[in-house]
């Protein structure tokens, strides 16, 4: 059998481990692959691991996206429109591996996974150099056939628990899950939230009882004031349509990638004070 | 053959739960709901109460002489839904739900719909059960069925167009998804036909089996036996499960579903998912689709507007694949053909997605003996459908 696992760098779970020794939470940019370009998505990843970054998440952009809002179906689009298929995306992962060893985590809906099969998907995956797969639309129920050929290839399978998710399932959820946790912060599609939900501490605190994987939070976070609230009690800290608006805003203009990148910059500072005040912090 | 969907709503590899996280919870709620809802003697009685006296069921089994005498082959007899209240079958699937909603203490319902229909029907149970109605509707078909969106809102149903996507009813299910994942806890999402995640599937195929239960005794009662074939149209699928389910165990009854050739299958625009799709995942079950090499899905066009999705319900392509059923096509052209014979022979207008079933009956009628029965479900009323008839025919209205 083809297995990469023993010679797969584990990229997720150092970068949480070094973060968590700096008392640190991570910061994870969430760019549609092939928004505008994939060429710009190359130089993207780039920036945005120079400018803070601890891990990225590529979205795999597909036609139907069911549980994203306006700003991220019309990234999705706009991936479509440039080519960014499964196989040209991985091709551009496997160039940008040669130049950085950010954790990168393919974020997308199941057909075309299924369509490009599961086997070869996480072959290729795993030799273009992707850590981790997070399917939206595949609940751990239905993800026997991805979640086999991921652990023989040495991919982390990344599950979403939701604010309707009752503790005990979110229990059956994390042994199942490997990387992290993606606690989903609304009832709710992807999108910008004037504000958090007010017990948003007290859930992820709550997860902390069925899981020491590291616990990420995402959906609705568009701001460094909001990424730096969350990066207090999560392990982690996902920003999506904010990033997805500024890319579709800048789409055209040459400093697109610097842009995006001091926006990052911006939210990895809040992020970083969020608890350079806490007991402990050595940051 | 077996009890399906099995316990993780699977017909064969066909079905399932493809849904993000946070719908997961809601669906494990409502299959328990249902369960407990369908042994519960008085939710039976009031489902056998507006089913009779609200929608007027049984519906009759009427035997077309003149068709029959017109195309010299096997007895044909409609199974007449277009006589439901609301011109179609989907009432018996929505007052179902509306009842299932009540039942859960949900005040909320929300649905989907293409040409308007199941808009109609599920806006209709939401008037009579006080419930609040919100209708996700692509805004090319706000404008191609600026009729079904008056009929909606004088039900008192909101009707929000979608711009995303193709704008059409894939994209409306889609905007249905992604407000039932905003609004869960208070929000019962009433799906018009026999696909998405488990337990929809199951659930509408139940509510919709009285069609067929109906048929089996009529036919028994006028026949003396079970009919040798029987036609529906098939894209969602929920008419065509409905008149098959209680059939399934007759193993001498042939079924046949009708697909949607639109301008035929040598091109794009078509919506015949089972003949020519491929298998894919798309809102929350797997099942055929119409795809590119890519698994994006594809566009997909029929005269008929309740035929024009990618996607079929999973029982279906399970009955595809394990020969139980079989499913054919029919162009626009000879969904026409078939509503203009049917109008002229037996004086019934049939909506354009029952006349591509009539039209495969025409087909197959004259090859079969005359003591042969054919029985084709009659699963919608035309008169929705005169403007695009018109038009077809070159008349302006």
């Amino acid at each position: 059998m083809d297995t990469h696992h023993n010679t797969h760098p584990d990229r997720i779970a150092a970068r949480f481990r070094a973060l968590r020794a700096r008392n640190e939470a991570a910061l994870i940019p969430y760019i549609v692959a092939g928004d505008p370009s994939l060429a710009r998505t190359r130089e993207l990843v780039l920036e945005l691991e120079a400018r803070g970054a601890d891990l990225i998440e590529l979205g795999v952009p597909f036609s139907d996206p069911m549980a994203d809002g306006p700003a991220n179906q019309r990234a999705a689009a706009r991936g479509l429109a440039a080519g960014a298929t499964l196989p040209a995306i991985l091709s551009m992962v496997a160039e940008l591996r040669r130049v950085s060893q950010i954790p990168l985590v393919l974020f997308g809906y199941y057909n075309p996974i299924l369509h490009y099969g599961c086997e070869r998907l996480c072959a290729d995956a795993a030799r273009a150099g992707i850590d981790g797969l997070l399917v939206v639309d595949l609940p751990p129920e239905e993800a026997e056939e991805l979640a086999g050929p991921a652990a023989r290839h040495g991919l982390d399978i990344i599950y979403l628990l939701a604010p309707t998710t009752p503790l005990e399932r979110s229990r059956g959820i994390a042994r199942s899950a490997s990387g992290f946790l993606y606690y989903v912060s609304v009832t709710g599609v992807t999108g910008a939230r004037a504000r958090l939900s007010a017990d948003l501490a007290d859930k992820v605190n709550q997860l902390r009882a069925v899981t020491d994987l590291p616990i990420g939070v995402g959906f609705g976070i568009s701001t460094p004031a909001q990424a730096g609230e969350v990066a207090a009690f999560a392990d982690a800290v996902v920003v999506g349509s904010a990033l997805s608006l500024l890319i579709e805003a800048n789409a055209e203009a040459e400093d697109l990638v610097p842009t995006a990148g001091e926006f990052v910059a911006t939210l990895k500072d809040a992020v970083r004070a969020a608890r350079a005040a806490a007991p402990g912090a050595t940051a | 053959m077996q009890n399906l969907p099995d316990s993780r709503g699977r017909f064969g590899q066909f079905g399932g739960r493809y849904v993000a996280e946070t719908l997961m919870p809601a669906l494990l709620e409502l299959e328990q709901a249902y369960k407990q809802a369908r042994r519960d003697p008085q939710f039976r009685a009031d489902l056998k109460r507006y089913s009779a006296e609200y929608v007027g069921r049984p519906t009759p089994l009427y035997f077309c002489a003149n068709l029959t005498a017109k195309l010299g082959g096997a007895k044909i007899y409609l199974k007449r839904e277009d006589l439901c209240h609301t011109g179609a079958h989907k009432v018996n699937n929505t007052l179902g739900q509306a009842l299932l909603a009540a039942r859960m203490g949900k005040t909320r319902v929300t649905a989907e719909t293409g040409a308007g229909q199941h808009g109609v029907a599920t806006a209709t149970m939401a008037a009579l059960f006080k419930q609040r109605c919100e209708v996700f509707m692509g805004s090319v078909d706000v404008e191609r069925q600026a009729l079904n969106v008056f009929r909606m809102k004088l039900l008192g149903a909101t009707v929000t167009p979608v711009e995303s996507g193709s704008k059409s009813l894939k994209d409306a299910l889609n905007e249905a998804l992604r407000d039932w994942i905003a609004t869960v806890r208070d929000t019962y999402y009433l799906i018009g036909t026999a696909a998405g995640p488990h337990p929809y599937p199951m659930i509408v195929r139940d509510f919709q089996a009285v069609i067929g239960r109906e048929a089996r005794r009529q036919i028994l009662a006028h026949e003396n036996r079970p009919p040798d074939v029987i036609v529906a149209c098939v894209n969602g699928g929920s008419n065509a499960i409905g008149i098959f389910y209680p059939f399934i165990r007759d193993a001498g009854v042939r079924l046949v579903g009708v697909e949607a050739a639109g301008l035929g299958l040598g091109g794009p625009m078509h919506a015949a998912t089972i003949t020519a799709g491929s298998v894919g995942v798309l809102h929350g079950n797997r099942t055929y689709l119409l795809q590119d090499e890519m698994g994006q899905i594809r566009e997909t066009h029929s005269i008929a507007a309740g035929l024009d999705y990618p996607g079929v319900g999973p029982e279906h392509a399970w009955l595809k694949d394990s020969g139980r059923a079989d499913y054919v096509t029919v162009t626009d052209a000879e969904a026409l053909d078939a509503l203009r014979t049917l109008s002229e022979t037996e004086g019934i207008i049939p909506a354009l997605e029952s006349s591509h079933a009539v039209a495969h009956a025409i087909k197959l009628a004259p090859r079969m003996a005359r003591e042969q029965i054919m029985i084709v479900n009659l699963s919608g009323r035309g008169d929705k459908d005169m403007q695009t008839v018109a038009k077809a025919f070159g008349v302006t209205l």
